[in-house]
């Protein structure tokens, strides 16, 4: 189970996309972050803590829960369904560039059930997307525009993101899959 | 990233009887959700579509008729209502055949109330089709029960420990008997209260405490539930006069102090104003009436996108 990123090193990065957004952006004005449930949500919030150590300013952050967009809901007659959760998003989205943030990316589905939902929601100006991991094998046309790491994987292999706030640590890990890749 | 199997066992919502306190959680958790989709500038999600979804009701409804639509609408379904007045039944058909010939044009769930009890039941034994119980003869109606539960769990915090007393109707009402399943199977203490000729015989085998004097019943309450008076079904000579049943049921604003100071009155409409409950409390700051019927389409979304069934719960990252 090798530890792709520790502690130090997520700090570091979110810390470091955090200058980004605001060098990209001029700043934070007409700024909003959006977590994407589960683990999109406390990072989107430890970035708006460095965004506000950086320029001092609060910017809105939201949490957005994709379940009942998702592409793969109803591929069977009878089955579990996946847990919806509430989507909080307490600030008017039109003409606001929205930073979406989301822990692991890989096929670029969620991203695309975020983009759905999130468009439900108002017309933002700008959409922009930060991942802690890219981990590559992308079904649709779908690019970060910051990144934590980018992380070369097979498909048998599984991106672990843990984080404080939900797990307890925070951590990454590379592990394999067993049985079929998901 | 893998979440825990969020799943009801069946393929149909028939009663409350069937459900386990777990899945009755999951059912309330997933409401929370549903309701904020309520509250958004465009009120509708895919997750439904694609999915037909037919209304079949053999009695009169308007509001869980018209909550059941917002419902599948919110949620993308197609909908179809299929009301007695119009269809083939008063041409003969029997409920079997109509079943089977609505299987024919495969809808994925079927929402179903109907004058006799257990006639869900059979629905569910004929159809392929998830089947939604929305009120049989004087059996259940289940998301009546579940939105009932859902108000008390959203203005309380919890339902485990409070005491609610339901008064009315309790030998025809299928509200009543939803609720007392649910509430006491959540560890709520409920108290059922009417005239003794509307108590059925061995109503304690429900769980619930049973007296004829309403004070008693309110006494102490955290939610205190009024069922309708069914004028339809008043032919018996249960009571001597309604004006009497108000006198000695009727919730009055001095009957609503003896509850908690933070009691709720509830109410699962339509109301009769100055029989079960007077105005004043119908429309006063203890009321949370309306709020029923807003959390109605919350309750009906989840148990609708929970019956119409997924994939598995692998998120893709």
């Amino acid at each position: 189970m090798p530890i792709l990123m520790d502690r130090e090193r997520i700090g570091r990065s979110l810390t470091r996309i955090a200058h980004e957004i605001v060098e990209r952006n001029r700043g934070v004005g007409d700024l909003a972050l959006v977590g994407v449930r589960t683990r999109g949500v406390p990072i989107a919030r430890r970035l708006a803590a460095s965004l506000r150590d950086i320029t001092g300013l609060d910017v809105p952050t939201g949490a957005l829960d994709i379940t009942l967009y998702r592409d793969d809901l109803m591929k069977t007659a009878i089955g579990p369904q996946p847990i919806v959760r509430r989507t909080e998003i307490p600030f008017s989205i039109d003409g606001r560039h929205i930073v979406l943030v989301d822990d692991v990316l890989y096929t670029g589905r969620t991203i695309r059930a975020a983009l759905d939902a999130l468009i439900d929601f108002g017309r933002p100006s700008t959409i922009q997307l930060v991942v802690l991991v890219d981990r590559g094998h992308r079904e649709l046309p779908i690019k970060a525009d910051y990144v934590g790491k980018n992380v070369p994987t097979s498909r048998r292999e599984t991106i672990h993101v843990r984080l404080a706030e939900i797990d307890g640590a925070d951590e990454v890990t590379l592990d394999q899959t067993e049985g079929e890749p998901a | 990233m893998s979440e825990k199997a969020a799943r009801l066992r069946g393929k149909d919502l028939l009663g409350i009887a069937d459900l386990t306190p777990s899945e009755i959680t999951l059912i309330l958790d997933t409401a929370e959700a549903m309701k904020e989709v309520s509250a958004r500038p465009i009120k509708k999600v895919p997750a439904l579509r694609g999915k037909t979804v037919i209304n079949l009701f053999y009695e009169p409804s308007t509001r869980t008729r018209t909550s059941f639509e917002v419902a599948e609408k919110r949620l993308s379904a197609d909908t179809l209502n299929i009301a007695i007045a119009t269809s083939s039944v008063v041409k003969g058909e029997t409920l079997i055949d109509t079943a089977l010939n609505l299987e024919a044009m495969n809808p994925d769930i079927i929402v179903m109330r109907h004058a006799s009890s257990g006639a869900c039941h059979l629905l569910a034994r004929t159809c392929k089709a998830g089947i939604v119980n929305a009120g049989d003869g004087m059996h259940e109606h289940p998301t009546q029960g579940l939105l009932d539960a859902f108000t008390i769990r959203e203005r309380k915090g919890r339902l485990q420990g409070l005491k609610v007393a339901i008064i009315g109707d309790m030998l025809h009402s299928r509200v009543f008997r939803s609720n007392a399943y649910l509430l006491t199977r959540m560890g709520a203490e409920v108290w059922a209260c009417g005239p003794p000729t509307l108590m059925p015989a061995g109503i304690e085998q429900l769980g619930v405490r049973a007296t004829t004097r309403v004070e008693e019943a309110v006494e102490g309450a955290d939610a205190v539930m009024m069922l309708r008076i069914q004028l339809e079904r008043m032919q018996g000579g249960f009571f001597p006069s309604l004006r009497e049943y108000f006198q000695v049921f009727g919730m009055t604003p001095e009957r609503v102090r003896l509850a908690k100071p933070d009691a709720i009155v509830m109410h699962p409409g339509p109301m009769n104003r100055g029989v079960e409950i007077a105005s004043e409390v119908a429309d006063g700051p203890a009321s949370v009436i309306l709020d029923q019927v807003a959390n109605g389409v919350a309750v009906r979304m989840a148990v609708l996108y929970l019956l119409a069934g997924g994939g598995d719960d692998e998120t893709a990252a």
